[in-house]
């Protein structure tokens, strides 16, 4: 891999690219080279801009200053289409297959050619299609049958569907956006695979990740973005990374540009022993679940980890009574709430920050107002019983917390989705706050959100702990986790496989819990009985 | 640690920090300010403005696309638009028809628009409509007891009709899932036969002087006429005072909020503890409570008893009506008035115009078509306003235009 030709121009040169939006400077005069046949990854927390650098690269985005050259030459994209016959191929973090059609309908979908009207009456080759998505997967090893219906595809399969629709097109240069962050740890390895035969049949490839192993694994060259700047680089390939201590070295480097601090350096969190609040024991769904054993004190914040979809949504699930529990307890503040309804929860002082906020956190076509008084309808002062309902007293709800939140524009009449995403976190943060709550359950509370925002969620986080409540943090962000946790918990296939104290937080550690992967049985205590101990240790 | 243990709040209070209630009360002795209460009026003035643009374009593009059958059927227009105007407006007898008219299109399009509210679709009302008219009738004849206490059993017992027919779908949506649109259009021919039967020959109701009714109820106990010499009566009063319940109920009730957040996020109305299938259940039995009180209405005002095609259709019609009105309940008068002038305008338009009573038919169809394309009207005109500005410009353009926001769910 180290023997770069220097005189073959880059695959991708980026000069200075420079993108706002309204008031966020998402890229700051960005340079990029990525080599031909290369991998190179692209380093950042959420939000650092590396989806918005892409975007433009790939023409969704217009940068409003800077160059693109392809292969040495300037190119100027109006729009995708014009990437893409460019030579470079995109694929989202999200899928974007239709599920009923099979793989190489998929793969056709919108690239015929000729004019529409040809397009309607010319007959579908579907044959020839199936003969050519055949040979591209056999020649790079994809082992993806043509005629198979997606919607019967492991997601693993489907990722490289889409890596496949890409190539489909001819793309010489490949970006993928996160393409592991769905995958199991076996469908990532055999990703990671399939992305090197890629690069040794001479494809060149971006990859955007916040993962480290997945980086120190693929990448011959990284580029770390913060606050949408480049803060670094690092060449990658030529390195002994199989020795631990140049791989740790690298690493811990990586995550010190990524951050922008040291490892788990934290200001002012001196550890304050709160009473304990949420005690939960052998909580099982019977389905996929637990049993799981978690103590939350008061003045804490436990961050629950694991990749996605191991057993973070069914957690806050049935800590919030939307799900059945066949087995165990939950008790809050001692009681033991685990046949309560989700009413009663609320009112026994559990909070919720939705981890999706479109689906259950608000109701976009409603007004600020309605989305402020959620959960804020019974009782005083908001209503005097079952026949009246304080429209004036919901209005001064919204208007303190739109002014104690900073939520933009400060208008409590206007409809929710007029609102940016971040705003609407503040405002559904602010409503949950207000609930003066023992127990915040905060699930990814700063997802997707800007720099701003995300500080400021913590901030209101950060307060709420001081106040002694409890708090509880689902999150894929390792560096928020390191920024705000007291705690963390690891979870794998619905049950705790390790946990740490703040103290104690390493990135390798965390990451082979949360992969499971080269057994490493010996630091951490896979079993949920050895929690017990260590939870009295803490 | 039990000993410890603090004590919970009192249920069916929220919970609320203390500091943000402090800044309620705070907010609470500052007076309004002069520049506060303008700003404020001025929103409202500009919300109000553009739903009667967006009704006005609604009626209007709907009329519009009527205009080829109206001429397809070989109609005159100055005559035939001469003719509905006097047949709706133009005479003291005219008016009070419209208004006769107007009085199930309104309560019955307060029913379709409640359950839109929920975000289910009551498509029902006219089988509700239809049972509580059959209970307030029969509850009209059997019944001895003094005039004043019957007008209010058989206006109670029209809501509880009504209710029960909408019963089955909603249980069966609430605990099993089962659509509601499918289950309230069975029910609607449930209802048409049973009231059928009812009134039969052989039915247990059918009053011994008029085949296919049942006995008279006394004068009495009618909805005596407001209006001397024609026939407008005092459901009027009650359809205007079932507006104002419906949307005091809706805007400045827990319930109602409970509703509607149910309408326009579940998922929402789940997380934050509403009980879905109790909102549900609620819905649809209100809603049906209406549409039976609609048929109760017409019972007592207009015919006097109760027969087996008492209905013209209303509970069909009040679907237009409901999402002409965009689902407000106060704008509903307006669209109850606008649908009942067709109807009543349309006797004259056939007399003498020679213009088929079905036109109205027409006009309702394409309104609700209308009101489905909102949406994309809305997203057009956005687009063609924005023109060369950049998209990110102006985030509050979008805002204050009301959407058919049921028709998609």
């Amino acid at each position: 891999m180290s023997l770069e030709p220097p005189l073959c121009p880059a695959a991708i040169r980026l000069t200075g690219i420079d993108k706002r939006f309204g008031a966020v400077h998402a890229n700051r005069a960005i340079d990029l080279t990525v080599q031909s046949g290369s991998i190179h990854g692209l380093l950042g927390e959420n939000g650092a801009g590396k989806s918005t650098l892409m975007k433009i690269l790939f023409g969704m985005i217009h940068a409003d200053a800077g160059m693109i050259e392809i292969d040495g030459a300037p190119v100027t994209f109006r729009s995708s289409a014009e990437a893409l016959g460019a030579g470079i191929g995109m694929v989202q973090q999200h899928f974007s297959l239709i599920g009923a059609f099979s793989v190489t309908e998929n793969l056709i979908m919108g690239r015929a050619t000729g004019s529409l009207a040809m397009r309607m009456v010319r007959r579908l080759d579907l044959p020839r299609a199936a003969r050519r998505a055949q040979e591209l997967s056999d020649c790079f090893g994809f082992g993806i049958d043509p005629f198979a219906r997606v919607s019967t595809l492991s997601v693993g399969a489907r990722q490289k569907v889409e890596i496949l629709k890409a190539l489909w097109g001819g793309a010489r240069t490949l970006v993928l956006d996160e393409p592991t962050a769905a995958l199991s740890p076996p469908e990532a390895e055999e990703l990671y695979a399939l992305l090197d035969r890629l690069r040794a049949e001479g494809t060149t490839i971006v990859l955007i990740s916040h993962k480290m192993p997945e980086i120190m694994r693929l990448c011959d060259r990284v580029t770390v973005l913060r606050d949408g700047a480049v803060v670094g680089e690092a060449e990658l390939s030529g390195k002994d990374l199989a020795r631990p201590a140049v791989r740790q070295l690298i690493e811990a480097h990586l995550v010190q540009m990524m951050i922008g601090r040291g490892n788990p350096e934290l200001p002012q969190r001196a550890p304050k022993e709160g009473p304990l609040i949420l005690d939960v024991r052998g909580l099982t769904d019977g389905v996929q679940f637990g049993p799981l054993d978690l103590k939350v004190h008061g003045s804490e914040i436990v961050a629950v980890v694991g990749v996605e979809g191991n057993g973070q949504s069914e957690l806050v699930d049935l800590l919030m009574g939307l799900r059945k529990a066949t087995d165990g307890l939950i008790a809050i503040d001692g009681h033991n709430v685990i046949d309560w309804s989700t009413q009663r929860r609320l009112d026994a002082g559990i909070a919720h920050i939705a981890e999706d906020r479109h689906a259950t956190g608000v109701a976009d076509g409603m007004s600020l107002i309605d989305n402020a008084s959620i959960g804020f309808v019974d009782g005083k002062p908001f209503s005097t019983g079952p026949w009246f309902l304080s429209l004036r007293q919901r209005r001064l709800l919204t208007e303190t917390l739109i002014e104690r939140h900073q939520v933009r524009p400060p208008a409590a009449d206007i409809p929710m989705a007029s609102l940016s995403g971040g705003n609407q976190q503040k405002l559904v943060v602010g409503r949950e706050l207000a609930r003066a709550p023992r127990l915040l359950i905060a699930a990814q509370p700063t997802r997707g959100l800007d720099v701003g925002s995300t500080s400021a969620v913590h901030r209101a986080l950060l307060d709420l702990r001081a106040g002694g409540s409890a708090i509880l943090l689902p999150s894929l962000d390792l560096a928020e986790v390191f920024a705000i946790a007291d705690r963390l918990v690891v979870l794998r296939k619905g049950q705790i496989v390790g946990r740490m104290t703040a103290a104690q937080f390493e990135i390798d550690q965390i990451g082979r819990w949360m992969s499971g992967s080269q057994g490493d049985p010996a630091p951490g205590p896979p079993c949920p009985d050895a929690p017990k101990q260590m939870d009295t240790a803490l | 640690m039990s000993s410890k243990r603090p004590a919970l709040p009192r249920r069916g209070t929220a919970r609320l920090d203390p500091i943000i209630a402090e800044a309620l009360d705070a907010r609470n002795t500052t007076p309004l300010t002069l520049g506060a209460f303008a700003a404020l009026t001025r929103d409202r003035a500009r919300t109000l403005g553009a739903r009667a643009l967006v009704f006005v374009l609604t009626l209007g593009a709907s009329m519009l696309c009527a205009l080829p059958f109206l001429l397809l059927s070989g109609a005159d227009l100055g005559v035939t638009a001469r003719a509905f105007f006097i047949g709706s407006l133009g005479s003291q007898f005219a008016l009070a028809e419209t208004l006769v008219q107007m009085i199930p299109l309104l309560i019955a399009g307060l029913a379709v628009a409640f359950s839109f509210h929920g975000g289910l679709f009551n498509i029902g009302v006219e089988g509700q409509l239809i049972f509580g008219g059959l209970v307030a009738g029969v509850i009209g004849a059997k019944l001895d007891v003094s005039p004043a206490l019957l007008t209010f059993l058989c206006l109670s017992g029209g809501i509880a009709g009504g209710a029960f027919a909408a019963l089955i779908p909603a249980l069966l949506k609430a605990y099993r899932g089962v659509h509601e649109v499918v289950t309230t259009i069975m029910i609607n021919f449930v209802a048409v036969y049973v009231a059928l039967y009812a009134v039969s020959p052989k039915g247990p109701f059918v009053s011994a002087s008029q085949p296919s009714a049942t006995d008279k109820i006394p004068r009495d106990a009618r909805l005596s006429v407001i209006w001397e010499g024609t026939r407008l009566h005092s459901g009027l009063i009650v359809a205007v005072a079932a507006m104002i319940g419906v949307w005091w109920l809706l805007y400045r009730t827990p319930l109602g909020f409970r509703i509607r957040l149910m309408g326009a996020n579940p998922g929402a109305a789940l997380a934050s503890g509403v009980s879905v299938a109790r909102m549900t259940n609620s819905t649809l039995l209100i809603s049906g409570g209406l549409g039976g009180l609609a048929g109760a209405v017409q019972v007592l005002g207009v015919y006097g008893r109760f027969f087996d095609a008492f209905s013209a259709g209303y509970g069909y019609d009040a679907i237009a009506v409901a999402l002409l009105a965009a689902l407000s309940p106060i704008a509903m008068i307006v669209s109850a008035f606008f649908f009942a002038m067709l109807d009543s305008g349309a006797v004259q338009m056939q007399a003498v115009a020679g213009i088929s009573r079905e036109m109205v038919g027409v006009v309702s169809g394409l309104v609700v078509a209308f009101v489905a394309i909102q949406p994309a009207i809305v997203h057009l005109s956005g687009r063609i306003q924005r023109g060369n500005r950049p998209p990110e410009a102006d985030p509050s353009s979008t805002q204050s235009l009301p959407l058919a926001s049921g028709e998609n769910r």
